[in-house]
């Protein structure tokens, strides 16, 4: 049994949007600390996230949503994961998210909200210490 | 001591001590100087902001509100069901409608949106790529139900697909019908809308996406060659069209590297079109472009430096010799910005116009030994960056993902010299407050949605269906002949067609663009 199990992470963008400068920054710090990472690529709905992430394994999706829809994208994202029974994927998101909102999406279940000028270095150590690798 | 470098990784001398170069008077070519002779003691530039919010309705008023303070044009920002061809009650909306600019189905909404507003006087940019020709079909439209006749019009659609593809996303058809659609709407310009700029070739959203300026010129150049050789092939006139290419670039945070990226895209484009393409007529060669200053230096901790950065930045573009300008608010690193934050913006412009003395005489660093030292520089540079391109292909390039790979490496790269405070950003890795006030922020309410629905259902109710089928049909077939679809997307619009049943007939002939992503 290997105990050294990689983290594996879906970099996911939901809706519209199509500003993936950050979701690709944040994609490549994640992989250069050492865990697998699959970018879903743009243009993806609640639906398509949650697919890729169960059939990828992934122990996380990062969400990035720069378009002001995060409060109805992460919803859907968070009921799907619960209609599928994969509510054991852990669920963090970024882009411009207005304070007043971040304890909203916190309470869907997100486990962290990340806002522009976050250090690359606080997300990867932020998903290190909050994202549980399954089979450990 | 480390060497100095701009932030495209030019290195930098302690001084330059000469740098001979020919200079010819602003107004001639190559127009290195400016492509007017008497620049902004004739007219001052465009003060354009971009704007678009929730409905037609609000973002009408915003228009007079910005018309009123001052503005000297429009540019509407649509929010991304619009920009993707989609209607506001299409599933794929939902969360989306009017949140980054303002949601438009119909023609209805669009007179709505241009409500006591003379088109015959006002010039109007619109952001709109994918889905360009319905919305400026709905334009003349518009102007044609209020009496305007369509060569009275004036402004500018963007047009740009090559940099959706490359940096802003909102592609819906692949490359070959893309590059159809916007040639046919040269063509259909040239004869009906001669004051309408058919296209503006942008480096903004490539450097937005990271790039540094050499690449923002190098990729837009390299894009333009590539708009200018479509046409062409399809038989158009150089001098026919293109006097009405226009180019939007990026104003970021080098003051002086952005400078000379202005005066090097200027001195690029009118050689191009003269030695490569063999235009006759002057204004052909001219590059007239409107800037942006950049969104994404735009910090969200203490928001109101970005005041300052923004002067910067449009002084930057002002000495650049731009044609217009938008000028970025405060608080855009956090939402839409407010109409107290958007009046700051416009009046840092006003300023810049009237209090700084700046318009009064025309590229006043020219002859700088600095300045024209790194616009050639940059001009190297970028014609370096553009032959790799060619060697591969522009539209081959950006399919194999190679043009964004160099971007995203550019984009790393900048983070990680953040990380390592080589690059200083003050607020964020430097002269950190860990309190910071966060300002009033500008909301799009989640039930302007229903209204919107409610609105789109009530113009297809008074509509004549068969009609609207009729016309839908006939685009489709057009669509698979080399026939220009402008004419009967207009008879569609006429008919109140929605952009999305627009959009639709056209996706089943032309296909949807698969992208692939790199990391």
């Amino acid at each position: 049994m290997e105990n050294t199990h990689r983290l594996r992470i879906v970099i996911a963008k939901p809706g519209l949007d199509g500003h993936d400068r950050g979701a690709k920054v944040v994609a490549r710090a994640l992989r250069d600390a050492g865990m697998e990472v699959i970018y879903t690529g743009l243009h993806q709905t609640p639906e398509d996230v949650v697919e890729v992430a169960i059939q990828e394994d992934a122990n996380a999706i990062g969400l990035s949503i720069l378009s002001g829809a995060h409060n109805y994208l992460v919803g859907r994202v968070m009921e799907i994961l619960k209609e599928k029974d994969a509510m054991e994927i852990s669920v963090f998101c970024g882009g411009i998210i207005p304070d007043e909102d971040i304890k909203g999406l916190l309470d869907m279940g997100l486990i962290g909200v990340f806002g522009p000028g976050t250090p690359l270095t606080e997300i990867v150590d932020f998903v290190r210490s909050n994202v549980k690798s399954v089979g450990v | 001591m480390k060497p100095k470098k701009t932030l495209s990784n030019i290195e930098v001398p302690a001084y330059v001590e000469s740098f001979e170069t020919e200079l010819t008077p602003p107004g001639e070519y190559p127009f290195k100087r400016g492509v007017y002779s008497n620049m902004y003691r004739g007219r001052l530039w465009t003060m354009r902001q971009y704007s678009g919010f929730s409905t037609a309705k609000d973002t009408n008023n915003r228009f007079h509100m910005l018309l009123d303070k001052g503005q000297t044009g429009l540019s509407v920002a649509f929010d991304l069901p619009t920009q993707m061809g989609i209607d506001s009650d299409d599933p794929f909306a939902m969360g989306e409608v009017g949140k980054v600019g303002v949601a438009i189905d119909t023609i209805e909404d669009m007179k709505i949106l241009f409500d006591e507003i003379d088109l015959s006087k006002v010039s109007t940019s619109m952001t709109i790529n994918a889905p360009a020709m319905t919305l400026l079909a709905m334009y003349i439209v518009a102007g044609e139900e209020n009496g305007v006749d369509p060569s009275m019009l004036k402004g500018t659609i963007q047009n740009d697909i090559l940099k959706e593809y490359i940096a802003r996303g909102t592609y819906i058809y692949p490359p070959k019908p893309s590059m159809r659609l916007i040639t046919d709407i040269f063509e259909y310009c040239a004869n009906h809308l001669p004051k309408f700029n058919t296209i503006s070739i942008s480096g903004y959203h490539i450097r937005e996406a990271g790039s540094t300026a050499v690449q923002e010129l190098a990729f837009t150049l390299a894009n333009a060659r590539e708009y200018v050789r479509a046409a062409l092939s399809k038989g158009l006139d150089i001098d026919n069209f293109g006097k009405r290419i226009s180019f939007f670039f990026n104003a970021h945070n080098d003051f002086f590297e952005e400078i000379s990226k202005y005066r090097a895209a200027r001195n690029m484009w009118s050689k191009m079109m003269k030695d490569e393409f063999g235009a006759k007529d002057a204004k052909s060669m001219m590059l007239r472009f409107h800037t942006q200053t950049a969104g994404s230096t735009l910090t969200a901790q203490q928001p109101d430096n970005n005041i300052v950065r923004v002067t910067l930045q449009a002084l930057a573009a002002v000495l650049g010799g731009t044609q217009s300008l938008h000028t970025n608010s405060y608080d855009e690193a956090l939402a839409l910005p407010t109409e107290k934050s958007v009046s700051i913006a416009l009046r840092t412009q006003q300023i810049i116009a009237h209090e700084s003395g700046v318009p009064n005489s025309a590229d006043p660093l020219g002859g700088s030994h600095y300045v024209e030292w790194l616009t050639s520089e940059l001009e190297t540079k970028a014609w370096e960056l553009i032959k790799e391109i060619e060697e591969i292909g522009v539209i081959e390039a950006i399919s194999r993902g190679v043009i964004q790979t160099k971007i995203h490496n550019s984009a790393y790269e900048h983070e990680r010299l953040v990380e390592k405070k080589e690059r200083i950003l003050v607020g964020v890795n430097e002269f950190i407050e860990n309190e910071t006030e966060i300002p009033e922020l500008l909301r799009v309410s989640d039930l302007i949605i229903k209204n919107q629905i409610e609105f789109l259902k009530s113009v297809k109710n008074k509509r004549d269906d068969t009609e609207v089928e009729r016309i839908l049909e006939e685009i489709g077939r057009i669509a698979k002949t080399e026939e220009n679809l402008f004419p009967m997307v207009i008879d569609a619009i006429r008919a109140r067609a929605t952009l999305g049943e627009i959009n639709a007939a056209l996706k089943e002939v032309f296909g949807a663009y698969k992208p692939t992503f790199t990391l």
